[in-house]
């Protein structure tokens, strides 16, 4: 199990244990995280599962691709570090990775 | 793939119906294009049931179509691997032989139920049926603008803040700020540089989805200083009363506050239930409460199938969607032919159904 801790606008943290192989976004889900919609359930859609990757972090789970760079465009205030989490997979070298959540999803 | 502009669709296999006046009036009459809509067509055809079809997008496929045309499906029953699209592309050719009548970028309004038992209803283009049945297929709800979570903006939509432009003179002499890297904020930008006192173009980054011609054009626009290319976001309107006169925008360099009496934001489209929440069926969780025999709701005569239907149980899936179909034509059967039997076929062996299908 990989730990994974979000950080909700208000400074509240929970850290949640996750199976690897799913996806940040399914881990937030299964686990009530507030503030992340995932409306299209993972496809890369819709921009509403936006997440700040912490950044001792980003070098870890990497750049977004093209496709999730477009899908970035519909996010609002988007920053460096900013993800869409469902496109970021679990692994042993994410254990005790920091995401940010934002304020608002669209 | 969430924009406002989609590509275009080859949409010569599609009737759309021509525009009368009066009720038009059908058998069936259901809401939503997507996949579970476009197979209720199917399913009611069968039975001799027409139907027309309304779908607030400017093509069939709903979320296939909008959403993830290219993305795979895995899940539906005998296709291994589908994409969205080719999903819809066919549905259509499967319902071609019932020749369903489709009305797009229409939503369904209004809907009431007339003396002689049929429901009444009326798009926002004012297009109005008379149906026996109502069959509410719309997924996720209408999709709808997104609209861009800064402070107060409600109050300026329709005056100063425009997520479409009916008719480009209104925008004349105005201060206009284009917000987005799609195809609709290239669109317009390029349509109102004519127009506008000033153009800006907002975007996050200096790269854009648009069609690389528009880019193109935008780019030569900016050359010649008739459009302003701003990288960076919106964080905050000025005015009063629903009138804009100036945006906050966060760039690499600061905040700057431009000029701006018009805004055009294209943050893609979001799904809503919209209307369908005030026609008096009884909702689980904005989601329409059905029974699982007919998948009928609280309203004798009108249906709930595939995603924004709710029952102990319910999943989201395309199949269940069309499950949910085949059971709804049969309880429609009764209302629209309340003194025939219906003796179940098979497709495969019954001639009848082979004829209205076309088979030879």
């Amino acid at each position: 199990m990989t730990k994974i801790t979000f950080i909700q606008p208000d400074g509240e943290s929970q850290t949640v244990e996750a199976e690897n192989g799913l996806t940040v976004m399914e881990a937030a889900k299964l686990n009530d995280i507030a503030g992340i919609e995932a409306e299209c359930g993972g496809a890369c859609a819709c921009a509403t599962c936006h997440v700040y990757v912490d950044e001792a972090w980003r070098d870890k789970t990497g750049k977004a691709a093209d496709m999730e760079e477009d899908m970035l465009d519909f996010a609002f205030d988007v920053r460096e570090g900013s993800r869409l989490c469902c496109q970021i997979k679990i692994t042993d070298a994410l254990d005790g990775l920091v995401v940010r959540v934002p304020a608002k999803q669209f | 793939m969430m924009d406002t502009t989609p590509a275009g669709p080859e949409t010569s296999d599609i009737t759309e119906a021509a525009a009368s006046s009066g009720p038009i009036e059908t058998d069936a009459l259901i809401i939503g294009a997507g996949p579970c809509g476009l197979f209720a067509v199917f399913e009611l055809g069968l039975l001799d049931i027409k139907s027309h079809v309304v779908d607030i997008l400017d093509r069939p496929g709903g979320q296939c179509a909008e959403l993830y045309p290219e993305k795979p499906i895995y899940d539906v029953p005998a296709l291994p691997v589908v994409t969205g699209q080719e999903l819809t592309d066919r549905l259509m050719e499967q319902i071609k032989p019932f020749g369903p009548q489709f009305h797009f970028n229409e939503r369904i309004d209004s809907l009431s139920r007339e003396a002689d038992g049929r429901f009444r209803l009326m798009t926002d283009a004012g297009t109005e049926f008379l149906a026996k049945v109502v069959v509410v297929a719309a997924g996720g709800g209408s999709f709808t603008p997104k609209r861009p979570p800064l402070n107060g903006i409600e109050e300026y939509e329709g005056k100063s803040v425009f997520y479409s432009v009916r008719k480009i003179e209104t925008m004349r002499g105005h201060d206009i700020v284009i917000v987005g890297g799609g195809d609709s904020a290239l669109d317009w930008t390029l349509n109102l540089a004519p127009v506008a006192k000033s153009l800006t173009l907002i975007h996050r980054r200096d790269e854009f989805r648009a069609a690389p011609h528009s880019v193109e054009k935008m780019r030569k626009l900016v050359e010649e200083s008739t459009v302003r290319l701003l990288i960076g976001q919106v964080t905050g309107l000025e005015g009063a009363n629903g009138k804009l006169s100036a945006l906050d925008v966060k760039t690499a360099s600061g905040t700057e506050r431009i000029a701006c009496t018009a805004m055009l934001p294209f943050f893609g489209l979001t799904m809503k239930l919209g209307p369908v929440a005030d026609w008096g069926l009884n909702l689980h969780e904005n989601l329409i409460l059905v029974d699982t025999e007919r998948f009928e709701t609280n309203e004798h005569g009108i249906f709930a199938i595939g995603d924004i239907n709710w029952y102990p149980g319910k999943l989201k899936l395309i199949l269940s969607g069309f499950h949910e179909g085949a059971l709804m034509a049969q309880a429609a059967h009764k209302i629209v032919y309340p003194d025939k039997k219906l003796l179940f076929q098979y497709t495969t062996s019954s001639s009848s159904l082979q004829k209205k299908l076309g088979v030879k």
